[in-house]
């Protein structure tokens, strides 16, 4: 096989991927927006029928129910809502704190953005689930909490990243004759550096987006995400768990929502990254 | 030199990253609006009774009294009091972090032993059935859900087939404590019962946090051997006439290891925060469910506590991280 055709090959099979998780993230989409319209029982987010309780899946419940007799299927539509919400948010939270903190430590260097350096390090030594579950269970089980929480732990990740790319770009010559030419600090860190870095920052944030959606339904799972009815994934798989194993489908139903989410922003985020950044793009040539 | 100025630069910055990590979480959890001591006494506690408990506790000083104080406890190695167990919260932790370290462990033996074999096959046999398979699980695992994992593996392997214990850590008194870890205390007492109930309890809570981290590991590996198998000098040797063989083990494999070693640290951290959830669905005794326990307690210095201890252990694992990775990476250390 020669190494063109093969380039090709790959190519084709990493787009064919990243197509994938671009078309799981739009029927999640979807399916959040038309919820009310696609639930067969949209009522079922908080009303129950406990003379339904936990049927398997038939004709009239496609999902099967759950412990109070609800629609799975319509409760995981109306799910996908606090999904793209808490991820959404939090992740655009941490990426609007993050960004220009680390523009502004690589920028001027110097010994305040050591200690913005040195804060967010200490950040990243705590597992984000440990300090986001202090968060979210000192401030009390709520959607805002959480996303609180995330935003809280999650922009040291960001704001490390745009440090050392805004480092390295700013010796670089179209940076430096900026700066000679007389253009201000935030003309040349707004126009020059974040159009360069905004890749890496676009392939981080779909990344992040999969794992705040991971560690959001393990503060559900906890308990510590929205109290119910609230059909979120995280709490619907630990409601499932004293059911198991004769309700199989209860506990399936949310885990498998929550895994072709992930999966749909992961594709998606190594996609743009073969596509984005020209780095692992000669890397990927290289092979 | 070079190796021990790392070395040693690293260790100096080991304690403010400490005392901020102290700051951060101390300020976390006291700005926030929970009582503790309302929580401890309960909803029938009079405001006087309230008082002097708080006086008792130290939370009528200021914030920072309270935070100076904290630090005189903990660099005199006293965490306090667990307010629940009414134990000292460093005793607990100590109970419990063998638990802790022979599930990661187990974990990350697990996963090296899968994730390495597997990423240097899937390199060699590139664009191959089993490569592009490969492929999807270790995407697949990465976007699993741990708890969900747990969940399924109990489903399948303790509740339909039977062959694995649901939860807990061994069956009956177990071996006669030495290291803390039960696989290694049972053959040292060469007590085969315990031996085989210790392994058949860690073996899905450890194969649970094994996957997703063998996943990344399958990745970086095979990444890794693709990049040296395509250089240059791989390239002379094999022109030289070197067998496949040798040229894998010897040349291939070191230097794809480079970036999997780094990529440990990073799992590390990864498996100790599954292990928070894990722990929790398995009921294994060790500082995760400690920790789920503390804060659905509003135990406030129990995860204080438990932030130090794991925040401690992360920062150690990332220096001999970087220490082994200084041994196998000449470029590191010149």
């Amino acid at each position: 096989m020669s190494a063109g055709w093969r380039r090709g090959l790959g190519r084709f099979a990493s787009d064919r991927a990243s197509a994938l998780g671009l078309a799981l993230l739009v029927v999640l989409i979807l399916a959040a927006i038309f919820a009310p319209i696609l639930a067969p029982f949209p009522g079922d987010v908080a009303d129950f029928h406990t003379a339904n309780r936990l049927r398997p899946p038939d004709t009239v419940n496609w999902l099967g129910t759950d412990r109070m007799g609800s629609d799975l299927f319509s409760r995981i539509l109306f799910g996908a809502r606090i999904t793209i919400t808490i991820a959404v948010v939090a992740v655009g939270a941490a990426v609007v704190i993050g960004v220009p903190i680390g523009l502004l430590a690589g920028y001027y260097g110097g010994w305040p953005s050591n200690f913005l350096m040195r804060v967010s390090d200490v950040f990243l030594a705590v597992p984000q689930i440990v300090l986001a579950i202090a968060i979210a269970q000192t401030l009390g089980p709520s959607i805002e909490n959480v996303i609180l929480a995330l935003s809280i732990t999650y922009w040291p990740f960001w704001a490390r990243l745009v440090f050392a790319e805004t480092r390295s770009l700013k010796n670089e010559v179209f940076i430096e004759s900026a700066i000679a030419l007389g253009a201000s600090p935030l003309r040349v860190m707004t126009l020059h550096v974040l159009p360069n870095i905004a890749s890496a920052i676009i392939v981080r944030t779909s990344i992040g987006m999969g794992g705040t959606i991971l560690t959001a339904a393990a503060l559900g799972f906890l308990g510590l995400g929205a109290p119910p009815p609230t059909p979120e994934w995280g709490r619907m798989i630990a409601e499932s768990r004293e059911f198991l194993p004769e309700a199989w489908w209860y506990a399936t139903v949310p885990g498998v929502a929550i895994f072709v989410v992930v999966m749909g922003f992961n594709l998606l985020g190594d996609g743009l990254r073969d596509f984005l950044d020209p780095r692992i793009r000669r890397g990927a040539r290289a092979k | 030199m070079r190796r021990i100025e790392m070395i040693l630069s690293r260790l100096v910055w080991f304690v403010p990253t400490m005392a901020g990590l102290v700051i951060i979480v101390f300020l976390i959890s006291n700005v926030i609006p929970t009582d503790p001591v309302k929580v401890l006494l309960g909803e029938n506690a009079t405001p006087a009774q309230i008082e002097a408990m708080r006086v008792k506790l130290g939370y009528d000083q200021p914030l920072w009294v309270q935070l100076a104080r904290h630090f005189h406890d903990i660099v005199s190695g006293n965490l306090g009091i667990s307010i629940y167990s009414q134990r000292p919260i460093s005793e607990d932790l100590a109970k419990r972090l063998p638990a802790t370290l022979e599930l990661t462990l187990t974990a990350i033996i697990l996963s090296v032993a899968l994730g390495i074999p597997l990423g240097v096959i899937s390199a060699l046999k590139r664009n191959s059935l089993l490569d592009h398979i490969l492929r999807v699980i270790s995407v697949s695992g990465l976007a699993i859900a741990a708890f969900w994992l747990a969940l399924l593996l109990q489903f399948f392997f303790a509740m339909k087939l039977g062959v694995a214990p649901l939860n807990s850590r061994i069956d009956g008194f177990g071996p006669t404590p030495v290291t803390g870890l039960m696989i290694i205390d049972s053959m040292l007492d060469w007590d085969m019962e315990s031996l085989h109930s210790a392994l058949s309890h860690i073996a899905l809570p450890a194969l649970t946090l094994a996957l997703p981290a063998a996943a990344t590991i399958v990745r970086f590996t095979r990444a890794g051997v693709l990049d040296v198998i395509n250089s240059n000098h791989v390239l002379y040797q094999r022109a030289m006439g070197l067998p496949p063989g040798l040229i894998v083990w010897k040349y291939v494999l070191r230097n794809a290891l480079i970036s999997t070693v780094t990529q440990i640290g990073l799992i590390f951290g990864v498996l100790v925060t599954n292990a928070v959830i894990v722990e929790t669905v398995f009921d294994w005794p060790g500082i995760g469910t400690f920790a789920v326990q503390s804060i659905l307690q509003s135990d406030h210095k129990a995860i204080i506590g438990f932030t130090i201890w794991i925040g401690a252990l992360i920062v150690i694992v990332n220096l001999l991280v970087d220490i082994t990775h200084s041994f196998i990476d000449p470029r590191g250390s010149r």
